[in-house]
């Protein structure tokens, strides 16, 4: 049974999630991928703010497809996470808690995870057309040089996702695999 | 000569485009929802499940299956008794390219330059294979290729001594490295033999059969169905959160190669295993 969560991610909020938990997602959050981190980073390095108030914020690793006239956004499923790992740790040392995407982190993120408790949750890849059904809103806040790669803040209502990471830096990927695997094992040795 | 003009070209492959990323072909629907059935885990069922709804929600709705709408890779086999007219044959891809991501909403996924970056807005240009075969027709298969499985494939160079155990262990490897990355349930695409270069290529079009069908050669035959087994024994799972379904489909596409070498290519592609193709 999937658990309903409210963003912001506050660092209380983030404790109470477990790797392997199914969560419908409710909030804001915002859009930013390869572009759009290399960016914000240069921006912190430089001294200035980011285009958003970090703090306890989301940011959805998407690049979605163009919305079609009355549509709020395209298809809008997640990137691969690991192309975010060189800036992840120091958007989390600004305030930033959650991130949504797919595939591994490097042990250094996890380790960001754990250090500011915030959550790693995982969309499904290749799911952008059912994802899309819960984005209500979609506003463009920055870089819109970067087309696809733009700054959106979205709002979102029960968006399906995973908890991959947590807060302890307990991660799914490693986790549901082995237990699968030991369910084999089990069911072979009957 | 049968005389074809580039303007049909053009609007085959403007719609080619569009039709390839809203609907995904019936033998990856079927491949899912088999496997979808032999599944036992519970969190790889429900992500199963929501695949599925997501391609019907795509189909129905007319919104792309996957948002990384690709590169287009165009496979075109051009009868030599066909004489194309009006314009450049290249030209006239990009613009049908350039056309249905245009009026298709989709993404614009192309950069100019591998290093520099820059995206060049249109989608363009195309990545085009040509093959001249005999007869008069031109049959043209789109492709368009989403790179979070791209960046999981990979290729070497065997010493021909390494033998079959060689590349099946290489095809392990290669899951194994991908693990969650390439949007699992995957389909693999083996390429073995030829040059370098040609390895990858047949690597690729294995990524267009169906994934019913298997390689005539009964040996290969019997390595698709052993590594798709294998590969399905890892337990990465759906999306990489355990289970079964790894993999939805293997296929191996081989050439002859050279007495002193055994290239092997694996080309990963996700779920969203596109291609749609019309015959002019």
């Amino acid at each position: 049974m999937a658990k309903k969560i409210t963003l912001p991610l506050t660092r209380e909020l983030s404790r109470t999630l477990h790797a392997g938990d199914q969560v419908l997602v409710s909030g804001i959050i915002y859009t930013s991928r390869d572009a759009g981190h290399k960016r914000m980073c240069e921006t912190l390095e430089k001294g200035e703010p980011l285009p958003f108030d970090p703090t306890d914020a989301t940011i959805y690793y998407v690049g979605p497809t163009p919305a079609k006239p009355g549509q709020v956004i395209g298809s809008a499923g997640p990137t691969t996470s690991g192309r975010m790992d060189a800036y992840a740790p120091m958007l989390m040392s600004v305030g930033a808690r959650g991130m949504i995407g797919k595939g591994a982190r490097l042990p250094e993120v996890i380790e960001a995870v754990k250090t500011y408790e915030g959550t790693y949750f995982g969309a499904i890849g290749g799911a952008g057309a059912l994802l899309a059904k819960s984005i209500k809103s979609s506003e463009l806040i920055a870089y819109e040089d970067l087309g696809a790669e733009a700054l959106r803040r979205l709002q979102v209502v029960d968006m399906p996702l995973v908890v991959i990471i947590d807060s302890k830096g307990n991660n799914l990927y490693q986790q549901g695999r082995e237990a699968y695997l030991k369910s084999v094992t089990a069911d072979s040795g009957k | 000569m049968r005389e074809v003009s580039v303007n049909q070209i053009i609007d085959v492959i403007q719609q080619l485009c569009i039709d390839a990323c809203l609907y995904l072909p019936e033998d990856v629907k079927d491949a899912i929802t088999c496997c979808r059935e032999k599944e036992d885990w519970e969190i790889a069922k429900g992500v199963l499940d929501n695949i599925i709804e997501n391609y019907e929600i795509a189909q129905r709705d007319q919104m792309p299956i996957c948002q990384d709408t690709g590169m287009a890779c165009v496979f075109m086999e051009i009868g030599q008794d066909v004489h194309i007219t009006g314009g450049s044959l290249k030209e006239a891809v990009d613009e049908g390219v350039r056309r249905g991501y245009e009026k298709g909403y989709l993404r614009k996924s192309v950069v100019a330059d591998p290093v520099r970056r820059g995206n060049t807005g249109d989608n363009t240009p195309a990545i085009l294979y040509t093959d001249i075969v005999l007869g008069s027709q031109v049959r043209i298969t789109v492709a368009p290729k989403g790179f979070g499985s791209e960046n999981m494939s990979a290729i070497r160079m065997f010493k021909p001594s390494a033998g079959i155990q060689g590349i099946k262990d290489f095809i392990l490897e290669t899951v194994e490295a991908a693990g969650p990355n390439p949007c699992p349930p995957i389909v693999v695409g083996v390429g073995i033999g030829g040059t370098f270069d040609r390895a990858a290529l047949l690597a690729k079009k294995a990524l267009l059969r169906d994934l019913q069908t298997r390689n005539p050669d009964p040996y290969y035959a019997d390595l698709e169905r052993e590594m798709l087994e294998k590969i399905n024994q890892l337990g990465i799972g759906p999306q990489g959160f355990g289970g079964r379904t790894t993999a939805i489909g293997l296929n191996i596409e081989t050439m002859p190669t050279h007495i002193a070498g055994m290239p092997c290519a694996i080309n990963i592609n996700c779920h969203v295993t596109r291609h749609k193709t019309e015959v002019i």
